[in-house]
C-alpha cells in the first residue's frame, strides 16, 4: 500500500523508467508538490489521480522537463531531467510522447500532416515511407479514413485519437496522457481506454495517465497513485486501493462529498457569519 | 491618520509592483528577441515557412494599406492645394505630397495599420496556439517553437513592413495626383517635375525606408512577444491583443520622433 511496499517489488533500478525522488514544486508562495516520491515501472500503465488542482499535471510537466522542481530529482531512463541542457532534453523528449487534454493538434495542418509532423521534423525518411507509417498509425486509432480532415472538422474524441496517433508515430518508450477522458462521451471513453491499454501492451510502451476518472483508470492501470495537497496519499494496484482502510482513499474512490477532504472552503462560524458578528 | 499612512504604503507598494513587473517583462522581451534572432537559420532552411507567413502578414495587409494610402494621398493633396494656392505655389503640390508620404505618413501610418491588422492577428494566433496547447505540444515533440512558429512570423513582419510602406507611399502619391491634377487642375508637368527634383533618394526615400524597417522590427517584436507571453486563457489572449495595438502605437510614435530628430533634426 505504501510507496515502500511498491518499491520493494522493483528491486532492479532498470525496472523503473521514471523515478521522482522527494520532488517539491512551488509557484510563488503556493506549494503545489511537497516532497513526493513516485516510481513508474517500465512496460506498465501507471495512473496519477487526485482531486482537481492537486498537482497531477504539474507532475507530468516535471517528467517532461517543461518546468523545474524546487527540490528533488526527476529521473527518466537514468537521466536527471532538471540537470539536462536543452539539447539532451530534446533528445530525451524524442523518446517520449504526451497526449494533451485538448489534443493540441496543429490547427493549420490536416490530420495526415499532424501525424506526419514529428517524422518530418526528426527523420529523413522518404515521403512514401512517411505516408505508410502515418496510415498505419491512423489505422491503429481507427481514423485512417479521416486523414484529409482538418482539426476543426473533428469531434473531441477524434482529436484525441489523432493526437494519440501523432504521439506514437516515433515509437516512443513512454506516453504521458493528461486527462484523456475529460469531457468525452461513454463510447469515446471506452475507445480511448482500450487504445491506451492495447498500445501499451502491443508496442511495449510505458504509460503514465493523469486523471480523476476513478472507474475508467482502475480498469486499465497496473499502478495507481493518489495525490492530494501536494503529497502522495496512497499508492498501489487498483485492487489494493479498493480494499484500503484509509478514510481519505475511500472518500476519493467512492466520490463522497465530505470526509477528510472537506466540502466547505475554510470559513468562520456559519451562525456568527449570518448574525454578522 | 493610520488609514492614510496605510493607503500611502499600499500605493507605493502597488507602484513598486508595477515597475518590477514592467522591468521583468522587458527582460523577458529581450531574451525572447535574442532567441528569435538566434533562430534565423530556419528562414533559409525552410523557406516555405517564411513564404506562408509573408502571405498572411504581408500580402493580406495590402488591401487595407492600399485603400488607406489612396485616401491619405487624396486628403493631403486637397489640404495642401488649399494652402499652397494662396501663395500661388500649387505647382509644389507634388513635392509636398511626396515628401509627406515618403518621410512620415508612409512609414508611420503603415506601421499603425500593420499593428492593427497583422500585429493583432499574430498575437491572437500565437496566443491561441498557447491556449490550445500547440506550443507546449511542439516542445514535447522536441521541436523548438522559436524556430517553427516565432522566427518565420517575425522575419515576415520585418520584411513586409518596408514593402507595405512603399506601396502606401506610391499609392498615396497616385491619390494626390488624382485629386491635385485630375480634379483641381494643377499642371501635371509641374506636379511630377517638382516631385522629381525635390525628393532625394538618400535623405528622403532611404530615411523613410530605414524608419519602416525599424517600425517593422519593433511592431512585429511586440506582436509575437505579446502572443508568446500571453496568459493561456481567453481573457489573456484578449488582453495581449489589445496590448499589441496600444504598445505598438506608442512605440511607433515615440520612435518616429526620435528617428525624425536624428535624420532631419538639424536640417
Amino acid at each position: 500500500m505504501e510507496n515502500t511496499a511498491q518499491n520493494s517489488q522493483l528491486n532492479h533500478p532498470s525496472d523503473l523508467l521514471v523515478k521522482m525522488e522527494n520532488v517539491s514544486f512551488s509557484h510563488g508562495s503556493r506549494v503545489i508538490l511537497d516532497g513526493i516520491n513516485i516510481d513508474i515501472p517500465r512496460g506498465k500503465v501507471t495512473t496519477i489521480m487526485g482531486p482537481s488542482g492537486t498537482g497531477k499535471t504539474t507532475a507530468l510537466r516535471l517528467i517532461t522537463g517543461q518546468i523545474l522542481p524546487s527540490s528533488g530529482r526527476v529521473i527518466v531512463d537514468g537521466l536527471n531531467v532538471p540537470d539536462l541542457k536543452r539539447k539532451p532534453l530534446f533528445e530525451l523528449r524524442k523518446r517520449m510522447g504526451m497526449m494533451f487534454q485538448t489534443g493540441a493538434l496543429f490547427s493549420d495542418l490536416s490530420v495526415f500532416e499532424n501525424v506526419a509532423f514529428p517524422l518530418r521534423e526528426h527523420t529523413d525518411i522518404p515521403e512514401s515511407m512517411i505516408r505508410d507509417i502515418v496510415i498505419m498509425k491512423l489505422q491503429a486509432v481507427g481514423l485512417r479514413g479521416a486523414r484529409d480532415l482538418m482539426p476543426s472538422e473533428l469531434s473531441g474524441g477524434m482529436s484525441r485519437r489523432v493526437a494519440l496517433a501523432r504521439t506514437i508515430v516515433l515509437d516512443p518508450m513512454m506516453i504521458l496522457y493528461d486527462e484523456p477522458f475529460t469531457g468525452q462521451d461513454p463510447i469515446t471513453v471506452g475507445v480511448i481506454m482500450q487504445l491506451i491499454r492495447k498500445l501499451n501492451d502491443s508496442l511495449g510502451l510505458t504509460s503514465v495517465i493523469v486523471s480523476h476518472d476513478v472507474a475508467e483508470v482502475s480498469n486499465i492501470s497496473d499502478r495507481l497513485y493518489i495525490i492530494s495537497g501536494g503529497k502522495v496519499e496512497a499508492s498501489g494496484s487498483p485492487a489494493e486501493l479498493k480494499s484500503s482502510n484509509s478514510e481519505w482513499v475511500k472518500q476519493f474512490l467512492e466520490g463522497r462529498p465530505d470526509g477528510p477532504a472537506k466540502f466547505h472552503y475554510p470559513a468562520c462560524d456559519y451562525t456568527e457569519d449570518l448574525l454578522g458578528k | 491618520m493610520i488609514t492614510t499612512m496605510g493607503n500611502m504604503v499600499e500605493m507605493v507598494r502597488s507602484i513598486g509592483r508595477k515597475v518590477l513587473n514592467s522591468v521583468e517583462r522587458m527582460g523577458r522581451g529581450h531574451i525572447f528577441i535574442f532567441h528569435t534572432l538566434m533562430s534565423v537559420g530556419i528562414v533559409f532552411k525552410e523557406f516555405s515557412l517564411l513564404l506562408k507567413q509573408l502571405h498572411s502578414v504581408g500580402v493580406l495587409s495590402i488591401q487595407i494599406i492600399a485603400v488607406s494610402g489612396l485616401t491619405v494621398g487624396m486628403v493631403l493633396s486637397l489640404q495642401g492645394y488649399n494652402t499652397l494656392v494662396d501663395f500661388g505655389a500649387e505647382q509644389s503640390l507634388g513635392q509636398m505630397v511626396a515628401l509627406s508620404l515618403v518621410r512620415e505618413m508612409g512609414p508611420v501610418l503603415t506601421a499603425l495599420l500593420f499593428a492593427g491588422r497583422a500585429g493583432s492577428a499574430l498575437t491572437a494566433e500565437i496566443g491561441l496556439m498557447k491556449v490550445t496547447e500547440q506550443l507546449p505540444a511542439m516542445e514535447i515533440m522536441a521541436v523548438d517553437p522559436y524556430r517553427k512558429v516565432i522566427a518565420p512570423r517575425f522575419f515576415a513582419g520585418v520584411i513586409s513592413m518596408p514593402l507595405l510602406a512603399a506601396i502606401f507611399s506610391a499609392i498615396g502619391v497616385f491619390g494626390g495626383y488624382l485629386v491635385g491634377v485630375e480634379l483641381l487642375g494643377v499642371d501635371a508637368g509641374g506636379f511630377w517635375s517638382q516631385m522629381q527634383s525635390k525628393v532625394g533618394l538618400y535623405e528622403d526615400i532611404i530615411n523613410g525606408v530605414i524608419k519602416s524597417i525599424v517600425f517593422g522590427i519593433v511592431v512585429t517584436w511586440i506582436a509575437v512577444f505579446e502572443g508568446f507571453d500571453a496568459a493561456p486563457t481567453t481573457e489573456g489572449v484578449s488582453r495581449a491583443t489589445t496590448r499589441t495595438v496600444v504598445n505598438s502605437a506608442f512605440a511607433v510614435l515615440g520612435l518616429d520622433f526620435i528617428l525624425t530628430a536624428l535624420m532631419f533634426g538639424g536640417a
